[in-house]
């Protein structure tokens, strides 16, 4: 396969995944603005902060109000994460790797594509935003079925789903880390109805509300929130979860284990991964989803490097 | 030009139904035309899906637009085309021998068929050719051959594509997509299949590989980019072929071969289609600004270490000044007389010609030697008198640089318009692959279709359409 080719399936894949994680904290700020719980302001100052976009939207924006917040996450051209921008983004890798996807998942991609071409082209209302942003994240789920549903588990393949983990274990310590305050054990043991809604909207941003409740019921608080996102192998969120599918399709990429990215998430693993969640909080949430985030970042420039993505 | 001369190819020139239209026609008297309005619209949201697009130049972002697709097929029966193919293959022969003549001995010109100056003076002629014989021999390795229609018998070439001829995938889409809408229209009239063109275009492309290759030869299609008008097609074609498509920067030249840069390391390619004018290919060797191509490339290919299909140079056969030599070409390769007609063609860099050009232009086409997608053109009858008269100090500035022919009534098949059918005139594009001691014709070919009413610019880029287009069984 070529390295250009693997780059854009990489890319692909990870602008899908950002389009459904930018859906997914639109939703869950506009949850939070209908709760009226929280400062506005703040909290989309805080949605913003997880989409990676804040500095770029206070540059174009004077401040932070709801329409303002949702427009850009959702079709404004100058945010590199907004749903409209991620879309035609995937598209453009699609159309580059055209003969390594099948005709089913151009199709779907391009379909995608042309929902949000239609449904973004202007100014979405309050009214209409759930409707538009189901129809996004129905068309990237079903660019996802068709690429599990027709794709050779090839190295094509391999790149495609090393770009999806990679993107969405990136999201989830951002997630993390922007609400880190919020799940620092405090005083009051039981949180308050403050607390309850943050803890609500961290777990709605990695769409795990249900998977929490199953494992912890009714109880559970910042320490079982951190272990769920950050250890439950179960979670297909979790960094744990993440991590262990970028290892595994590295792994058939490179049999023998030579490749450095390899060895690097082997690594991450065993030192930020493989204790428990008295560790990470002994470590400090902040200080260790940093350096979380930094090590993911270090993994993919390695890849493109083992890969020969552009040299 | 009175409609009456019009050849019709549903229709002929009266309104008996032809031959070949038949069974077709059958169908369409019984279709209720509302369920072919939902068809066609169905067609385009097809079209659409699948990304069939072409790419508008001169627009400041991309703009992706589809050519327009008409549900009527274009019908050639089973003689006609036994005679087309014949005639095809007979020039592309020719021209083949020809590209090997001009770049070793010239024997034509020697034998004062063709000016030297022609030859020498002309910028397609490629000087690094010189005494280079492509792997096999072969320089034309895809060809597409344009043709026009003015009568029942009465075929003649309007021009040779011997460069980088496109459209293929739209021939291949085109079918694809009637066989879905319309199944049952196969099973009532026994048309030839076109869908092995991919395959066999990788078979033929492998045919042609350099001796170093290895036993199952890399083959490789190489584009501009996904900005490129055609990159859809570009696309089609490697992925149809199950080869890689590649672009300059993927490539480098790697221990004398032309390589790909794959996760793996660098892999030598044997056989490298490429979509890439001449002058793009080798900034070391041409145009040195350009990023489409890869650096020694030429110098890869003169050793015999990669085939570049077409081989750089052909351009200078399908040379509009070149193609007025073309029955003397095809006699002199052959020693057999043309099947197929050429256009009479007045070379304007004559005196007398342009003479009769200067008088006459209302009535002429006049094209520029090195024109293609229809532009730089003037078609006589059409024109406004000041357009006339603009074209008029264009070319006595410059009369080498135009060629003029009489304004060809070309033949008409109709369209499915909002009130029925509507004859709309046509021309038609089949295409050639031709490997060591092969020439295969592709029965069938790109049917494009002026969709403006008595308009004769079919060129997409000029608002034309596409047809399927059948050739009948015998």
């Amino acid at each position: 396969m070529l390295g250009k080719t693997a780059n854009g399936l990489f890319w692909m894949s990870r602008y899908l995944e950002r389009a459904e994680n930018t859906a997914r904290l639109i939703e869950t700020g506009q949850r939070i603005a209908l709760t009226r719980l929280g400062d506005d302001a703040r909290e989309w100052a805080s949605i913003l902060q997880s989409a990676g976009s804040y500095p770029a939207f206070m540059d174009a924006h004077e401040e932070v109000t709801k329409e303002a917040a949702i427009n850009w996450m959702l079709r404004d051209r100058d945010n590199p994460a907004s749903i409209r921008t991620c879309i035609e983004a995937a598209r453009q890798n699609a159309r580059l790797v055209r003969t390594a996807i099948t005709g089913e998942s151009w199709e779907a991609i391009n379909a995608a594509y042309m929902s949000a071409d239609a449904s973004l082209a202007r100014k979405v209302t309050e009214r209409d935003l759930s409707e538009v942003l189901q129809r996004m994240r129905q068309g990237t789920a079903l660019v996802r079925g068709m690429i599990l549903g027709t794709m050779m588990r090839n190295e094509i393949f391999d790149f495609l789903r090393i770009g999806t983990f990679l993107e969405r274990a990136d999201y989830t310590a951002r997630i993390i880390d922007v609400k880190y305050y919020v799940l620092l054990p405090s005083i009051n043991a039981v949180g308050s109805m403050i607390d309850n809604v943050h803890w609500e909207s961290i777990l709605r941003a990695v769409s795990g509300r249900g998977g929490f409740r199953m494992e912890y019921g009714a109880g559970g608080g910042p320490r079982e929130i951190v272990h769920f996102l950050v250890l439950d192998k179960r979670m297909p969120r979790s960094l744990a979860f993440c991590v262990s599918k970028i290892e595994d399709n590295l792994r058939y990429l490179d049999p023998e284990g030579h490749s450095p990215s390899l060895r690097m998430v082997r690594d991450l693993k065993t030192r930020y991964l493989a204790h428990d969640v008295s560790a990470i909080f002994d470590y400090g949430l902040h200080e260790f989803i940093q350096s979380v985030l930094s090590a993911l970042g270090d993994v993919a420039a390695q890849i493109e490097r083992d890969f020969r993505f552009y040299e | 030009m009175s409609g009456s001369d019009v050849f019709d190819e549903m229709w002929g020139s009266d309104t008996r139904l032809r031959e070949p239209y038949r069974d077709f026609h059958d169908w369409f008297d019984q279709e209720d035309p509302r369920r072919l309005r939902a068809k066609q619209r169905e067609a385009e949201e097809l079209f659409r899906l699948t990304g069939i697009t072409f790419n508008v130049y001169g627009k400041a972002e991309a703009e992706e637009r589809l050519i327009p697709f008409d549900i009527i097929p274009r019908i050639i029966s089973g003689p006609e085309w036994a005679r087309l193919s014949r005639g095809i293959e007979q020039r592309v022969r020719a021209i083949n021998a020809f590209l090997h003549d001009i770049y070793h001995k010239q024997e034509i010109v020697k034998a004062g068929r063709i000016p030297e100056e022609m030859i020498r003076r002309n910028d397609a002629f490629l000087p690094h050719m010189i005494g280079v014989t492509p792997p096999g021999g072969v320089y034309t390795h895809i060809v597409g051959v344009d043709l026009v229609r003015t009568g029942p018998g009465e075929f003649f070439v309007l021009e040779d594509n011997a460069r980088t001829p496109s459209g293929v995938s739209y021939m291949l889409e085109n079918r694809e997509t009637m066989l879905r809408m319309f199944p049952e229209l196969f099973s009532q009239n026994r048309v030839r299949p076109v869908q092995t063109y991919p395959f066999d275009l990788r078979r033929s492309l492998a045919a042609c590989a350099p001796g170093c290759a290895a036993s199952d030869p890399v083959v490789a299609v190489l584009t501009p980019g996904i900005y490129n008008s055609a990159y859809f097609e570009h696309a089609f074609l490697a992925d149809q072929m199950g080869v890689e498509l590649v672009e300059g920067h993927d490539l480098r030249v790697v221990d004398g071969r032309v390589a790909m840069r794959t996760t793996k390391g660098y892999k030598p390619i044997d056989v490298l289609y490429r979509r890439v004018d001449d002058e793009f290919l080798d900034p070391l060797n041409f145009n040195p600004d350009s990023t489409l191509g890869v650096p020694g490339i030429m110098d890869v290919y003169r050793a015999g270490g990669i085939t570049i299909a077409n081989a750089p140079g052909t351009g200078i056969a399908d040379d509009k000044a070149i193609y007025s030599y073309m029955p003397e070409i095809v006699e002199f390769y052959t020693g057999e007389r043309p099947i197929l007609q050429n256009v009479q063609t007045w070379r304007c860099s004559e005196p007398d010609a342009l003479g009769y050009v200067l008088d006459n232009l209302h009535e002429l086409v006049v094209k520029e030697v090195h024109g293609s997608g229809g532009y730089g053109m003037l078609i006589g009858p059409t024109a406004s008198r000041k357009e006339i008269a603009a074209f008029r100090r264009k070319l006595k500035a410059r009369p080498g640089n135009y060629i003029a022919q009489p304004t060809l009534s070309l033949s008409t098949v109709p369209i499915f318009s909002r009130a029925g059918l509507a004859p709309r005139h046509v021309d038609l594009r089949p295409f050639v692959l031709v490997s060591p001691g092969n020439i295969n014709v592709t029965p069938g070919g790109l049917t494009r279709v002026a969709l403006k009413k008595g308009s004769l610019v079919v060129n997409s880029s000029q608002g034309g359409g596409t047809k399927d287009t059948w050739v009948l069984e015998d």
